[in-house]
């Protein structure tokens, strides 16, 4: 019954599919808006109609429905309720049906929330989500149908993969990416959409583009720096990328979209890189089908991808019309995205967003070189290759120190052209910052030049950034005798997209200095103990192993360590490295112990053990300042959640500045972006506001 | 609306992607390229630290097992080490189709990779015995020879001593079995140059072999 019923709304969601865009298509070109109107119910209706499949698939494998295809292949008795839950998107065709029930909510929320925006870009874009809907549903009926008939009904099933069900981020971490990797297909349809409807011109579409961009950019961010955690605490190998395919799948849409939040600013205030706009957008899209294709299809070997199949060639010919649709549309209007203004000069914040675009875009270029390398060595030498970690650390370290850099001199910088007093006035404190801590890092006996040079534009960026707060916070409380926080406080809230946007640049620099850290200060010690003997770490540093443990759960067999962490001889912690042996897999599935400070990790991984119990191989990796990574992640998010917030229009009584006479900061500008920037004069404005 | 302009960016950089991905498609980066099928098996020399169960094919502890001596059968070699865990899985589907094919003169023989003897003698009680003998590869020198890339992997050398098949990954019985027959069928008529298993080698030794 659940079966019948999760498919028969699929199958009815992809007549809806087809219906709206026939619907739009004839609506649009033949002035019909009445027909536009019941494209726009289609989208709420297949919204309604994929929520009901997916609840019916969570019914099905909550109640252990074994006649459904997708339950008797990932269920049993024995997982435990969440991680069943949960197992929704843990194989091939439950994250289809995942990927189809987001998409078509975030459809319906796009249409809902514009639906009475005039013109025809919102139509447009309806029927392009819905086209790219209409595709996923052809897979859940295809090649990814969860539905099919298992008979006879089996009794119990393997239950999902254990990786998968070794750790609470399983829960966060898939729809954290789903949500920020599917919300990438909106601006794009945003961008077709304004190319079909002929309003790729107007600034309208570009602000409504920015908001969606930033809002999946955001939770593509979380979603990888929640992957990144999930490796560090499941794998045990003490490490949180690797550059696998299936991770550069979802960092490569990742640096587009970052690329674009630069260059759409330019656009806003001086109507250039229009092109390059849409290009940004459509690339974003495209390199989020291709990593989807590359880790479904099989053609690139990686420790992720699922098992494949057909839906290779499914995902081949979804790329395809894509890419041909898109250059064509962009290729053809070209003409029509020239730029208005020029660079004026080569200190100015434009320059800057230039330089930033570049090495985004050429970050993404080697990332996607060395993800495809190997399919274009076969195709052109016949030869098999790999390529792995070195490449692309080579590659991507120095474009990584650059962008550091340009975080430090970027907001520091006025639009147009910045007068060398400003310069002066900006970058003296940074550069004293910088300097010092290239001192200290050479002090302290440190010689990578990439290490030195990401730990000091990393300090130049923070100290650039911290003091766009400062000199903006210290304004107000000169100009309105606030207290300092709450001047901070009605500062940001006035322009949020300015500050949430350098709150962002925070937790980038969090993160790239806690990844720098905790790599070239990393330490491992490996040995085999018997219980109540130590093993010294490092300084006065040291584990005892105190005993062995094994237990019986319903899903699993655990081996267990208890393992005391020891300062000297104070015990300051205690750990329990495990191995889990799932009944589905003769594999043991390690399971590290993890104790986190501020200041680091100390990482304890069962390796082996002697079935009498008088010994354990334990192997353990202190890492410093790795939880700033994830911590840093989420002041990411907050800064973008900071940006995107609406902005309401305001009465004049809040307007923050009554110094500024050109353009009050913190006060709109109607359609465009509000950075809080004069364009008129910058030189006679305050430095906060520059 | 610039047509020429649209149809030239499409052919000029759609074209290329779509291809390559099309390419991409045909490929299977699993597979790992071995110039030795079809061409003469690298000699080895082992020694026998476990005896083995089977009757047919129980060779006594020290003695030397020479590929060369081996002339005119079918010889089976699986490189395997008591800590890889998908020996495991295979490690009763090569036996019995050992025990099955021992009658046929078919010669099964482990190599140790990369581990102690006496790991290797543990597992093989742990695991209920192992119908043929083990050898140990001192230095992994037969290994290197045969281009290891991991265990297990298992390479079926003809009567003529040519490799006809290399396998990564856990042997199924079935497609062994199949491999053995066909190997076996082709006793009668060693000039046979149509052999479908093991196709003439050619004058070069390139990954082309198994495409």
């Amino acid at each position: 019954m659940t079966r019948i019923l999760g498919l028969a709304a699929i199958w009815v969601a992809l007549a809806m599919a087809v219906g709206g865009i026939v619907l739009s298509i004839v609506g649009l070109t033949r002035k019909k808006p009445a027909l536009v109107q019941s494209a726009f119910q289609t989208i709420y209706v297949t919204f309604a109609l994929l929520s009901l499949a997916v609840g019916a698939m969570i019914y099905a494998l909550v109640t252990h429905d074994f006649s459904v295809g997708y339950v008797a292949q990932v269920g049993s008795r024995s997982t435990p309720t969440f991680y069943t839950v949960i197992s929704l998107w843990g194989a091939l065709e439950g994250s289809i049906l995942f990927w189809g029930w987001v998409l078509a909510m975030y459809s319906a929320v796009v249409v809902w929330s514009n639906r009475h925006r005039p013109g025809g870009l919102v139509p447009w874009s309806g029927a392009t989500l819905q086209l790219i809907c209409l595709f996923f549903f052809i897979l859940l009926v295809g090649p990814a149908n969860p539905w099919h008939l298992v008979s006879p009904t089996p009794l119990d099933g393997p239950g999902p993969n254990p990786l998968l069900q070794n750790h609470i981020l399983m829960g966060v971490h898939p729809p954290l990416l789903y949500l920020g990797y599917v919300g990438m297909s909106v601006p794009f349809s945003f961008a077709i959409g304004a190319l079909l409807a002929g309003e790729i011109h107007s600034a309208d579409w570009i602000v409504l583009t920015r908001r969606w961009t930033l809002s999946a950019w955001a939770l593509l961010s979380m979603a990888i720096i929640a992957g990144m955690w999930w490796s560090y605490e499941v794998l045990g190998w003490g490490g949180y990328w690797a550059w696998d395919p299936v991770e550069n799948a979802s960092f490569m849409p990742w640096l587009t979209a970052t690329a674009f939040l630069h260059s759409v600013m330019v656009q806003e205030r001086r109507g250039m890189l229009k092109l390059w706009n849409v290009n940004l957008i459509v690339s974003t899209f495209l390199l989020t089908i291709l990593g989807t294709f590359l880790t479904r299809s099989g053609i690139i070997s990686s420790v992720h991808a699922f098992t494949t199949g057909t839906i290779g060639y499914y995902f081949l010919g979804f790329i395809a019309v894509c890419l041909v649709a898109s250059l064509i549309l962009v290729a053809g209007n070209s003409e029509g995205l020239r730029s208005e203004g020029h660079l004026d000069a080569a200190a100015s914040r434009e320059t800057v967003f230039l330089f930033n675009n570049l090495f985004l875009t050429g970050f993404t270029f080697v990332v996607v070189l060395g993800t495809l390398f190997p399919l274009v060595a076969e195709a052109f030498k016949g030869v098999k290759v790999t390529v792995g970690a070195p490449f692309f650390n080579k590659m991507t370290i120095p474009i990584c120190v650059a962008l550091l850099f340009l975080m430090g001199v970027g907001p520091a910088l006025p639009w147009k052209v910045a007068t060398q007093q400003q310069l002066k006035k900006m970058f003296v404190l940074p550069s004293v910052v910088t300097a010092v801590i290239i001192v200290l890092s050479l002090v302290f006996g440190m010689r990578d030049p990439y290490a030195i040079g990401a730990f000091a534009f990393a300090g130049f960026a923070l100290t650039s950034n911290v003091r766009e707060y400062v000199v903006g916070a210290m304004a107000r409380v000169r100009a309105h005798g606030e207290v300092f926080p709450v001047a901070l406080v009605r500062l940001v809230a006035a322009n949020r997209r300015r500050y949430g946007g350098y709150l962002a640049h925070m937790g980038i620099i969090m993160v790239a200095a806690a990844i720098t850290a905790s790599s070239s200060f990393r330490y491992e010690r490996e040995a085999t103990l018997k219980p109540g003997q130590i093993m010294p770490i490092k300084g006065d540093l040291s584990v005892r192993l105190k005993q062995l443990w094994g237990r019986d759960e319903p899903q699993r067999e655990v081996v267990g360590a208890d393992v005391e962490i020891l300062n000297g001889m104070n015990v300051i912690g205690m750990l329990d490295p495990r191995m889990n042996f799932y009944k589905s897999q003769d594999q043991p599935v390690p399971t590290p112990a993890v104790r986190s400070r501020p200041s680091g990790d100390v990482y304890i991984n069962l390796m082996a053990y002697t079935p009498d119990g008088q010994s354990a191989t334990l192997r353990v990796i202190v890492e410093p300042f790795v939880p700033w990574i994830w911590f840093g992640g989420l002041v990411v998010a907050l800064g973008a959640m900071i940006s995107s917030w609406p902005t309401s229009r305001r009465e004049p009584k809040s307007v923050p500045y009554v110094t500024t006479r050109a353009v009050p900061v913190g006060v709109p500008e109607p359609a465009f972006g509000n950075a809080g920037i004069s364009t008129a004069t910058p030189s006679s404005l305050p430095p906060h506001t520059s | 609306m610039n047509w020429k302009r649209a149809a030239l960016t499409t052919a000029l950089v759609g074209g290329p992607v779509i291809a390559l991905l099309a390419y991409g498609m045909t490929r299977d980066p699993r597979e790992i390229p071995s110039p030795l099928p079809g061409h003469l098996a690298p000699v080895f020399t082992g020694a026998v630290f476990a005896p083995g169960n089977d009757d047919g094919l129980r060779l006594a502890v020290g003695d030397t097992v020479r590929l060369a001596e081996h002339r005119g059968r079918v010889v089976v070699v699986n490189f395997w080490a008591s800590w890889c865990l998908a020996c495991r899985t295979e490690h009763q589907a090569l036996s019995t189709v050992a025990r099955n094919y021992a009658p046929q003169g078919v010669k099964f023989f482990g190599m140790l990779y990369n581990d102690e003897t006496p790991n290797g003698v543990n597992w093989i009680e742990q695991m209920g015995g192992q119908a043929y003998p083990a050898l140990s590869d001192p230095g992994a020198r037969t290994a290197i020879d045969y281009g290891l890339y991991g265990v297990p992997e298992t390479f079926v050398v003809d009567q003529r001593g040519f490799v006809a098949k290399k396998f990564v990954g856990p042997v199924e019985a079935g497609e062994m079995s199949k491999l053995l027959d066909s190997l076996l069928l082709t006793t009668g008529a060693p000039n046979a140059s149509t052999n479908a298993v093991a196709p003439v080698p050619k004058s070069l030794p390139s990954a082309d072999t198994k495409r």
